[in-house]
């Protein structure tokens, strides 16, 4: 039976790992290599990797960097961050990166999507999107939140599913840092609409917010960030949790 | 420790891959033409990628008869998710594509309708060992789980060839055998303690 999965989410801006609250106030939190040895060593399921500056910089993902990380990482990897053309998502895979995030590009050049799919299949693709909750209605916004985009979130998960992408990275930015439980709703929303697997992310502070989201939101899988960098907590014990309360995890 | 050849047809890293197998004893070189193939002990076909892509690259390079040859002198290969799919005749990825015939059947896409399940098949799943003293299973905890991504699956032929069985959109042929040929659906080298142990194990057979 197929598990569901608990992934760290590592956020990179300027050569250290940040985490902010509502994608804003990042405070530093170490070295990317650290971090990805330990989870090494903790056997996590999965690992998401975003460098959160590069698009706002307009700069291509840090290939270099990335080919340092993936050297140390015997655990699967989705890396992010400054994708804006097709030849990045290759480059990537080449330098040891197992799917790639697209966000910002593939909003306003959605061919991005088709041909990364075309060229390396479609379960390397992860559309990342994240959203904010806005008169009713959830709001899919670009460039690390700060670009209002014309899509709402359902409307883009679908879009994005139907030209290639072969899972979705649901962010909520509101949820974000602080630790107030993920947005269920509108993942409850987004995986009924997809048939592709969806992560939830943003807004984990207990383990029992992991349980609500897969359960009650439909996720595959939950990413966390400030749970492991502030308190501590592990993804061992997320996973211990949630296997006691019925759930099924790799333990 | 065996020479392993790493066949690169220039879709996918290897960097993981050829890690695991220096970790795992084995001395893995990248092979990018069929002469090169020549001088391993052993093969492993990796893979990510679109089939009719990979199947062209091969071909292109020499390494597909190279390999039919290396197989049919009997040097153990193995294949890994796309590498495994690779060993079928056909696959349906893409329009109808040839493969490397060295095992029978055909690759078909998962069906999720069925079952109301998410495609692609993405993350820890299980194995049933279906075969009896499998070197590759060889300490392995039962029913151990590997990390797949895939949207497509080997149906094979003959059942005695399939020796492990992951239930997903129905049950699949997770683990392969013929003779000299394996292959694995999953990703061994991004399974952490089981995969290595099944890497090890290929490479003591």
């Amino acid at each position: 039976m197929l598990k569901l999965r608990v992934m760290p989410t590592l956020l990179y801006k300027e050569n250290t790992l940040v985490k902010g609250v509502r994608f804003a106030s990042d405070r530093r939190c170490g070295s990317a290599l650290q971090a990805l040895k330990v989870y090494n060593r903790r056997e996590v399921d999965e690992l998401v990797f975003l460098d959160i500056a590069a698009t706002g910089a307009g700069r291509p993902p840090d290939f270099t960097l990335i080919d340092e990380l993936a050297d140390e990482c015997f655990m699967p990897m989705t890396v992010g961050g400054g994708v804006s053309k097709p030849a990045h998502i290759g480059q990537l895979l080449a330098v040891g990166a197992d799917k790639v995030a697209v966000n910002s590009a593939a909003l306003s050049d959605p061919d991005l999507i088709v041909e990364g799919a075309r060229l390396y299949g479609k379960q390397c693709i992860v559309a990342s999107i994240d959203v904010r909750h806005e008169d009713g209605d959830w709001r899919v916004y670009s460039h690390s939140g700060s670009r209002a985009t014309a899509y709402d979130a359902v409307s883009w998960a679908r879009e994005a599913e139907r030209l290639g992408a072969g899972e979705i990275l649901l962010t909520s930015i509101d949820r974000d840092g602080t630790r107030t439980g993920y947005d269920v709703e509108i993942t409850r929303r987004v995986t009924a609409a997809v048939s592709i697997p969806v992560i939830a992310s943003g807004g984990a502070g207990e383990f029992s917010h992991m349980a609500e989201v897969l359960r009650d939101g439909g996720a595959s899988a939950v990413s966390a960030a400030s749970i492991y960098h502030f308190t501590q907590k592990t993804p061992l014990e997320a996973k211990t949790y949630l296997q006691a309360e019925g759930f099924n995890v790799r333990l | 420790m065996p020479r392993v050849a790493l066949v690169d047809y220039e879709l996918c890293n290897l960097d993981s891959i050829r890690r695991a197998l220096e970790i795992c004893g084995a001395i893995p070189y990248v092979c990018k033409n069929g002469d090169a193939l020549r001088d391993a002990d052993m093969i492993v076909l990796p893979g990510v990628g679109a089939f009719g892509t990979a199947m062209k690259n091969l071909t292109a390079s020499g390494l597909a008869s190279s390999l039919k040859e290396q197989a049919a002198r009997g040097v153990p290969l193995l294949g890994i998710c796309l590498g495994m799919q690779l060993l079928a005749a056909t696959s349906e990825e893409g329009g109808q594509n040839d493969g490397l015939a060295l095992i029978g059947g055909d690759v078909v896409v998962l069906d999720g309708a069925l079952t109301g399940e998410r495609v692609p098949h993405m993350g820890w799943n299980s194995i049933d060992v279906q075969a009896d003293d499998e070197p590759l299973f060889r300490s392995l905890p039962p029913s151990p789980n590997f990390y797949f991504v895939h949207s497509y699956h080997f149906r094979v032929a003959d059942p005695r060839d399939v020796i492990g069985t992951t239930t997903y959109c129905g049950a699949f042929a997770s683990v392969v055998r013929h003779g000299n040929i394996c292959g694995t659906q999953f990703h061994p080298e991004k399974s952490q303690r089981v995969g290595f142990q099944l890497l090890e194990n290929f490479l003591k057979q």
